[in-house]
């Protein structure tokens, strides 16, 4: 620990910084290339890999089954369409479910004859459908919407608490980003978009959004009494609130992953695809970037969108000033440590 | 401040929460020796297993549903089924031509009707009616008295629409065992013959009614309320409120004209003419038929009479939701497994506890004894939400999907949080060389705002989540937006207060190596504390100024002009002299 404490020790008192606010134009150009690339890679490739409650697909019953061994199922469809990734559920006592793609009638067919010997049923006990995608559809419109509510809410809500617009904004385009390099992340790995996904999605929204509170407040406070202080320029005060507040984020970030992680561990390795590994995929890479996005995106930002305002342009030549009286006091800008 | 407090600040807070605790505990234990609540909460489908109903909808007249009205049948649907009070349904479409209705557990027979409950709704006058008992056969009108039409029926209400068969038909008609065979739907150009059950306070009654006049997709809506005496007066009568569209108002405006006609004729409300009746009809079957007391002309007729708020409601929602000419039929039903719920759940407790146990370990790590203030405060926000969960289950009949387990687990993560921020603000405290308990109280004051901000965001997002979404997004949201109100109580009703007593204890009071709270380790500047206080700027480690911004300035700002003067002066003398340097060079 005391590592890692005295890492934060260093954080806290400045001796240790690191230059979040200062270098932001490589993060601005860092984040925008990677927001351009998230809209990019999408149409490049045609779109997300989207779930079967989207874009539609084959589903087949399977009553009175034998065993309830996914595999078989798995094999009988990719024996008819190769590489195809099918999804096999066991919905009741003896009845399987098996989701493909949308599939020809003649392979249709053919997964029929598969899966009647595969589980040992007679051929009217599997019975296949379409599935049209307006569920999916539906899901995605409420999804919309509720992102569209959720970001004026909020964006009012910050505005109010931190009676400045300009660090809801800046909030907002944290979020933006963490919103487009998660969809970003999500069309490149091919995971598949199903309405747990979505709804991951959206938490992950939220998740970013307090994250960047948390930071903005210790700015708030660091700069609360600004104008009559020449110790510190405005964006020097910001990046110390974020190198201040780095090691929270850091444990923020390690708790919140940590039960995300295991639920992915568990519903990846041990159930397959569903409603806890989709939803927990999405919060796992939205809350790295979410975190990334406050410290690199938000907080830079904030100190960006203020940087032409008269009071901390004259507060800022102030401390220009006062620096260039005691440079040759070299004494009092080190740290003083116990 | 804290030096000031009681001798044991935070103990009465946390005997507080003792008792929320406690109360909660009991109103749960209440429920279930009571025999309907369960310690254990209620389940959704996708962990409990269910019922999965696949129904086809039909329209009126035999034709091909389309898309628009295949996504109007399943709204309607929905609102049915959540009307019923019945959590975490899923209604989606299926192959552009069927709807699909998961519900929780086994629905009740009520709940079934309802969602098969055919939205084929008309207005029909009565022609003639009677007791719901079929008349015995010995005392049946004999062939030659049966009614004759003597010529074509004039309107909708003319008598002449009955014939000899349709009065057998009437007379044979029994209205407490209906047959069971599949009817046709009934002709709306035709007088039908039919029912209305038998309620818990009347009696079935059967009716002759002529051919359909308004149609129910004519209204626009409908509600309920509490009837409006003659001074404007709210009575203790209930209302039922329709309101037609334009069409559905002029239809109405005219048969009321003529309904009307036979209640007065009659003699108001002394005089029984069935004729003055029109009856509301769903699914061929007469929901209610009221009389015409007045021509309506605003399309805007209120129902009253013997309505309690059940009653008054149910003919309101089936009015509402009878305004779509498409009614359902089931085509399968099928019972899913709880097994595969069983294991789904047993699959996220487990990384659920796994994800719990990382979190234990990493606070451990991070702050030491003070993890285990962490460890404690989750198991109290566990218990406060499953109390929670369990109460509504019972109460609101909320259901724990794998959604909502999901939820929880995220939750663990955010909660955890909450004592993160708090945790960095007492050890900001103690580097700038504070006493435990006031660095406890400070950082309190501190993290609180922050708490209480971010938290505001989480619940926002959980609110609009709930609100915006469908189908299982709900029950994630739902648990979110628990935990984080949970997550509040905690944090301000045990953590803070358990804080304060430990703060007075000798382990973490002076600061031992494993409490997580070493000043020493922290990097605070034990001088600070004891030595004098009167200090130059420059002496001051730079933490210390680093730390409030706020004092430093308000420190500036408290220079005597002279002071200030000095300071710009050798301000002006340091400039010059570093030019001067630069010259030299």
């Amino acid at each position: 620990m005391s590592g890692f404490a005295n890492f934060g020790n260093e954080l806290y008192t400045g001796k240790r910084s690191y230059n979040f606010v200062g270098s932001k134009k490589i993060w601005f150009t860092i984040a925008a290339v990677a927001v351009a690339l998230s809209i990019i890679i999408p149409v490049a490739k045609g779109g997300f890999n989207l779930g079967i409650e989207f874009r539609g697909g084959s589903e087949f019953t399977v009553s009175n089954v034998q065993t309830t061994e996914a595999a078989l199922g798995e094999k009988a469809v990719t024996d008819v369409v190769e590489g195809s990734v099918p999804r096999v559920a066991n919905v009741a006592g003896t009845t399987m479910r098996i989701q493909t793609d949308k599939l020809t009638d003649d392979e249709t067919l053919r997964i029929k004859e598969g899966l009647t010997a595969a589980y040992g049923v007679t051929d009217d006990e599997v019975t296949s459908t379409f599935i049209g995608p307006t569920w999916g559809a539906d899901v995605t419109k409420q999804a919309l919407i509720g992102l569209v509510v959720f970001v004026l809410l909020a964006s009012v809500l910050m505005a109010l608490y931190f009676r400045t617009w300009k660090m809801s904004l800046s909030a907002i385009a944290g979020m933006v980003v963490t919103m487009f390099i998660t969809a970003g992340v999500y069309a490149l790995s091919d995971f598949e978009v199903t309405p747990s996904a979505i709804i991951g999605f959206l938490t992950v929204l939220s998740y970013s959004l307090y994250d960047t509170v948390v930071v903005f407040d210790k700015i708030r406070e660091n700069t609360a009494d600004l104008d009559a202080s020449t110790r510190r320029t405005f964006a020097e005060e910001v990046n110390l609130a974020v190198n201040q507040t780095l090691v929270r984020s850091i444990n923020t970030m390690m708790v919140a992953i940590l039960p995300v992680g295991a639920i992915l561990f568990i519903g990846a390795g041990l159930l397959g695809a569903g409603t806890l590994r989709d939803l927990s995929l999405a919060l796992f890479v939205g809350i790295l970037i979410g975190t990334a996005a406050t410290i690199f995106v938000a907080a830079p930002m904030y100190a960006f969108l203020r940087r032409n305002e008269p009071d901390l342009v004259r507060q800022a030549k102030r401390v220009e000033h006062r620096r260039a009286s005691s440079a040759d006091r070299p004494a009092s800008a080190e740290p003083a440590q116990a | 401040m804290a030096r000031t407090g009681p001798k044991k600040p935070g103990l009465r807070v946390l005997v507080w929460l003792g008792v929320i605790i406690a109360a909660l505990t009991a109103v749960l234990a209440g429920g279930t020796l009571g025999g309907q609540a369960s310690w254990a909460p209620k389940l959704a489908l996708d962990l409990e297993g269910g019922t999965q109903m696949i129904l086809a909808p039909k329209v009126e007249g035999g034709s091909d549903i389309n898309e628009e009205q295949l996504n109007q049948a399943v709204a309607i649907i929905r609102q049915r089924v959540d009307g019923s009070g019945v959590a975490e349904a899923e209604i989606s479409t299926q192959s552009g031509r069927n709807v699909v209705v998961s519900l929780p557990g086994t629905p009740s027979s009520q709940t079934r009707d309802l969602i098969q409950a055919s939205a084929d709704m008309n207005f029909r006058p009565v022609l003639l009616n009677g007791a719901g008992a079929p008349v015995p056969e010995e005392s049946r009108t004999p062939e030659d008295q049966l009614p004759k039409p003597t010529a074509e029926p004039a309107n909708s209400s003319d008598i002449n629409w009955i014939t000899p068969e349709i009065y057998r038909q009437f007379e044979a008609l029994d209205c407490d065992n209906p047959s069971q065979d599949e009817q046709e739907r009934s002709d709306p150009a035709k007088p039908l013959v039919t029912c209305e059950p038998a309620t818990a306070t009347t009696p079935a009654i059967k009716y002759i009614l002529g051919p359909v006049e308004v149609k129910g997709s004519n209204i626009v809506t409908s509600s309920f309320q509490l009837q409006q005496g003659a001074q404007g007066a709210v009575t203790n009568d209930w209302a039922v409120n329709i309101q037609f569209d334009e069409e559905g108002t002029a239809k109405f405006k005219e048969v009321t004209e003529r309904l009307n006609q036979f209640y007065v004729a009659a003699g108001g409300d002394s005089g029984n003419d069935p004729k003055a009746q029109f009856a509301i009809v769903l699914d061929d079957q007469v929901i209610s038929a009221p009389r015409s007391l007045a021509v309506i002309t605003d399309g805007r007729p209120q129902i009253t009479g013997g309505f309690t708020e059940q009653t008054a409601k149910a003919l309101s929602d089936q009015l509402r939701f009878g305004a779509l000419p498409i009614s359902f039929e089931i085509q399968s039903e099928q019972q899913i497994s709880a097994t595969l719920g069983g294991e789904q759940l047993r699959m996220g407790l487990l990384a659920g506890i796994i994800g719990l146990l990382l979190v234990v370990f990493y606070s451990l790590f991070q702050y030491r004894a003070l993890g285990f203030v962490t460890i404690a405060s989750l198991v109290v926000a566990g218990i406060l939400t499953y109390l929670a969960i369990a109460i509504l289950g019972w109460t609101e009949n909320y259901r724990l999907s794998l959604a909502g387990v999901a939820g929880l687990i995220v939750a663990i993560g955010q909660t955890a949080d909450s004592f993160i921020v708090y945790f960095e603000r007492i050890r900001d405290e103690l580097r700038e060389g504070r006493g435990l308990v006031s660095a406890v109280e400070n950082g309190w004051k501190r993290a609180k705002r922050t708490v209480l901000a971010s938290k505001a965001v989480n619940l926002l997002a959980a609110l609009v989540l709930y609100f915006v979404a469908v189908g299982n997004v709900r029950g994630f949201a739902f648990t979110l937006g628990l935990t984080a109100i949970a997550d509040l109580i905690v944090v301000f009703m045990f953590t803070h207060p358990t804080l304060q007593l430990l703060a007075r204890t000798r382990f973490f009071g002076e600061g031992h190596r494993l409490s997580g709270l070493d000043p020493k380790r922290l990097g605070a500047v034990p001088l600070y504390r004891g030595a004098g206080r009167v200090r130059t700027p420059e002496d001051k480690p730079v933490l210390v100024r680093a730390k409030n911004a706020g004092a430093a300035a308000e420190a500036e700002r408290r220079m005597t002009i002279a002071e200030r003067r000095l300071a710009e002066k050798q301000e002006q003398l340091a400039g010059s002299s570093r030019t001067a340097a630069k010259e030299n060079k």
